[in-house]
């Protein structure tokens, strides 16, 4: 990890255009080690609207995600050609400031991650890694993420307990609550559903819903009907290869490759 | 299972049937068993495993029993007995326990014999502890039972624990009260007695602290004139020394006037006297003031029992101990145990952390990493003399050596540091229990699930932050776990204690009201170097034998009481950082 900063980090922070692509994803190849698990994958992220990554187990689609905070970096003997940009960083440059970068992504994990701190904690912890010590600010950025997450009017009387008190589909909206309090410009989503219950489920993809337009989101999913239910774009991975990017709804009705076909049918997968 | 498989092999033969009659040229099916055997249930090994935990839980149930029982009985006052032998002599003493042994028969008389031969050579004799060390030479006594003519217990008899030689069992033949003699009064004594205990304690006081200060302080002075010669040379020091020697003459001054007062109450002192009385009629003539305790033990009710039985292990915990630690309390041992078991946990909490830290987050795990690891490992099964011999080389003489010459020049030839001491111990006992400390804590981080680093990543913390905020504060319970068994065998340890600074007796406390306060130079007492010198390094050893066990006992507790206050803490900071409901 590099610590030297190549350019401001607040540029980050900067949304130059309200339309366009919010990351390029260009001839990206990924090694485990001796094992290829991304091939050439070339991908354009529109900026506030919602992308779906679909496909089987071990398609790469999580792989993909987390390269694109390079979450990956944690992963020792990782080896990668390609290049993704943001607004035209490559973010696999030389000396980019990994912090910075992920400040910039707000990310929400397959199962619910909160800290073992208070619900105000958990969600100004963003800010102070980043040195925010103003209360008034803290506070401020506390109700706008809660009230972004749908949660504000649930936990407003108690901030000050634990967020391992609440239940499973509040400790995920908590963590989206997290992912946005540094208002980022990207969200990426990691199977954000797969470990709530179906009435969790449909809280946070109404969540999605709205959040849908202030943020680009990339979201991982193992179901296809939620990939239709809440994706503008949907990308089709099968063995760490792009097969198929288009609109959700051409994806879902009128595929191009027969491979595509076979899965959204439901024929394998 | 079997009533199952009974039932099965009928409804198979016939499928097996049916088979036969469709085609001829396929042979029966194998029947199957569908029951386990024993053997695949583990019911015999499940007997092995509740059995070995049985055999440990009865170990140490009977080994805390033991100390339970005769830690917990000694200070019980027990009645005398007065018993007078076939050959007329007549002892008197506390019965302390019995053995069969087998008699030296040529040596008893005609009727001894016979007795002792009709239960084939062998005989019970009773440990009586007769006391008395100053007229008898020794405090205990053999008595078998075919010498025994009779055994009373008459209620005028007395048991005196005394500052020095011990124990006194006897009777009051008369007292002194100011120098002139008396008839017991059992009321008069009581209040003497105890205005001579008040002198006593008056005189230690003055010795202790007021003319100990008054020594310390000239001995800093002697140090200041020997450092500003060392310093600036013989001449130029000359003024200096000129002025400490007038605080020297001030100080002696002072000096004459405590000693003088306390010569003046230890006159006082000597007219209060006790006249006791052997059960052979000799005499002797104590001052009061060396009476501890007194109580004729065939004569008390039950709350006085209690009220005794209280009183000692009052003297056992606060006071310091007598008669070369046989009698009297473990206040010293017991703050010296504590000290230094805390002062060892200041060093190696933060030393093994930080180590298991670098270890487990920081460095390149590889060849190298896993070398250290095992090293580290390794460590924590050297014999703990080792680390003993280690710390009185390197810490003691060597760091303690060099400390010695560069700050306490004016007290050479005589070390400073340069000597066993609670600093030296505690830091020999930290070496011995960081592999404890590194161990648990790398499991503990280890343990901290990736989602949690990976969340606080993505918030954009750094390394640093994720360690200090989310996984440190996650593996402190795991962390604790650690500083616990470090501190439990770090208390227990006694071995490497007996180079690095453990002593039969100290002067002095650690801490004590002179300057510096805190003297991390000095050596200290150990409840388990006690155990050791009392019971096994004693001139006395049966004297000492029940001191062992009370010991046992308080060192016991002790340990119990400093790891549940841990695990307290530790529970605490469990529940803070539980894992929610999820």
């Amino acid at each position: 990890m590099q610590d030297t900063l190549e350019f401001e980090p607040t540029a980050y922070h900067i949304k130059t255009s309200d339309e366009g692509t919010a990351l390029d994803i260009r001839d990206f190849n990924l090694w485990y080690g001796q094992k290829q698990a991304l091939f050439d994958n070339n991908l354009e992220i529109q900026k506030g609207q919602v992308t779906a990554l679909i496909g089987p187990s071990g398609c790469g689609k999580s792989t993909l995600l987390r390269c694109l905070n390079r979450m990956n970096d944690l992963v020792d003997d990782l080896t990668i050609t390609g290049k993704i940009t943001v607004d035209g960083f490559d973010i696999y440059a030389k000396g980019v400031d990994v912090i910075a970068l992920r400040k910039r992504m707000g990310m929400v994990f397959q199962k619910p991650n909160p800290f073992a701190m208070s619900i105000y904690d958990n969600i100004t912890y963003p800010l102070r890694v980043d040195g925010v010590t103003k209360k008034s600010i803290l506070d401020e950025t506390v109700e706008r993420a809660l009230q972004q997450a749908a949660l504000w009017k649930e936990v407003k009387d108690r901030l000050n307990d634990s967020a391992l008190g609440l239940s499973g589909g509040q400790q995920q909206r908590l963590c989206i609550a997290r992912a946005v309090a540094s208002d980022p410009e990207v969200l990426l989503m990691d199977e954000p559903c797969s470990a709530l219950d179906p009435i969790a489920t449909a809280r946070i993809e109404e969540l999605i819903e709205e959040l849908k337009g202030t943020y680009s989101i990339v979201i991982v999913t193992h179901s296809m009907a939620q990939a239709a239910r809440v994706s503008d774009n949907t990308a089709f991975m099968y063995l760490g290869r792009l097969i198929e990017y288009g609109d959700t709804n051409t994806i879902f009705t009128n595929p191009q490759k027969s491979r595509t076909n076979d899965y959204v049918t439901g024929r394998f997968g | 299972m079997t009533s199952l498989n009974e039932q099965l092999p009928p409804a198979s033969s016939a499928a097996g049937a049916a088979g036969v009659a469709a085609n001829e040229a396929v042979a029966p099916r194998a029947r199957r068993r569908y029951s386990a055997d024993l053997s695949a249930l583990g019911e015999p090994a499940l007997w092995g495993f509740g059995g070995a935990l049985a055999l440990g839980i009865i170990m140490i149930a009977l080994f805390l029993m033991v100390v339970l029982y005769n830690g917990a009985t000694t200070f019980w006052p027990k009645p005398i007995d007065r018993v007078e032998l076939t050959d007329g002599t007549v002892i008197a003493g506390v019965e302390r326990r019995g053995t069969i042994f087998r008699p030296d028969l040529p040596r008893l008389t005609e009727e001894q014999r016979a007795v002792v031969e009709e239960n084939d050579g062998f005989a019970y004799r009773t440990l009586y502890q007769t006391a008395n060390f100053d007229l008898y030479g020794d405090d205990f006594r053999w008595v078998a039972d075919f010498e025994v003519a009779e055994v009373t217990q008459p209620a005028d008899f007395y048991y005196f624990e005394r500052q020095v030689w011990g124990v006194f069992v006897g009777r009051i033949a008369g007292m002194q009260i100011n120098g002139v003699p008396m008839e017991y009064d059992a009321a008069v004594f009581r209040r003497e007695q105890a205005a001579a205990r008040d002198r006593f304690r008056e005189i230690r006081r003055l010795e202790r602290n007021d003319i100990g200060r008054i020594n310390n302080l000239i001995e800093r002075e002697r140090l200041n004139q020997r450092r500003a010669i060392l310093r600036q040379g013989e001449e130029a020091a000359a003024p200096t020394i000129a002025q400490s020697q007038e605080r020297i003459a001030e100080l002696q001054a002072e000096f004459q006037v405590l000693q003088a007062r306390v010569n003046e109450i230890r006159a006082l002192d000597r007219g209060f006297r006790v006249t006791l009385e052997e059960v052979g009629g000799r005499q002797i003539e104590p001052e009061m003031s060396q009476i501890v305790r007194y109580f004729a033990a065939n004569n008390l009710s039950w709350t006085q029992k209690l009220g005794i039985y209280l009183s000692r292990w009052g003297e056992f915990v606060s006071a310091e101990p007598r008669e070369a630690n046989t009698q009297g309390g473990v206040l010293p041992a017991i703050f010296g145990t504590v000290a230094m078991t805390l002062l060892m946990v200041i060093f190696v909490a933060p030393f093994g952390v930080i180590t298991a830290l670098y270890l487990r987050e920081y460095a390149k795990q590889g060849r190298i990493t896993s070398i250290v690891r095992i090293s580290v490992n390794n460590l924590a099964g050297v014999p703990s003399i080792v680390y003993g011999v280690f710390g009185l080389g390197f810490f003691a003489y060597t760091m303690g050596g060099t400390i010695d010459q560069l700050f306490y020049p004016e007290n050479l030839p005589n070390p400073t540091f340069g000597k066993g001491g609670i600093l030296w111990a505690s830091l020999t006992l930290a070496l011995l229990t960081v592999p404890v400390v590194i161990v648990a804590t790398e499991e503990a981080l280890a343990a901290v699930p990736r989602s949690m680093r990976e969340g606080s990543l993505a918030c954009g913390a750094s390394k640093w932050q994720t360690i200090r905020y989310v996984v440190l504060p996650k593996a402190l319970p795991g962390i604790m776990t650690g500083m616990i068994l470090a501190m439990a065998r770090g208390a227990g340890e006694v071995a490497p204690l007996m180079l690095v600074g453990v002593v039969k007796l100290a002067p002095a406390l650690p801490i004590d009201g002179f300057y510096p306060f805190i003297h991390l130079d000095r050596s200290f007492m150990h409840l388990g170097f006690h155990i050791f010198d009392v019971g096994f390094q004693s001139r006395n050893s049966e004297a000492g034998k029940p001191m062992v066990f009370v010991t046992t006992l308080l060192l016991l507790t002790l340990i119990v009481i400093m790891n549940a206050t841990a695990i307290i803490v530790r529970n605490r900071l469990k529940r803070k950082y539980a894992t929610g409901q999820f």
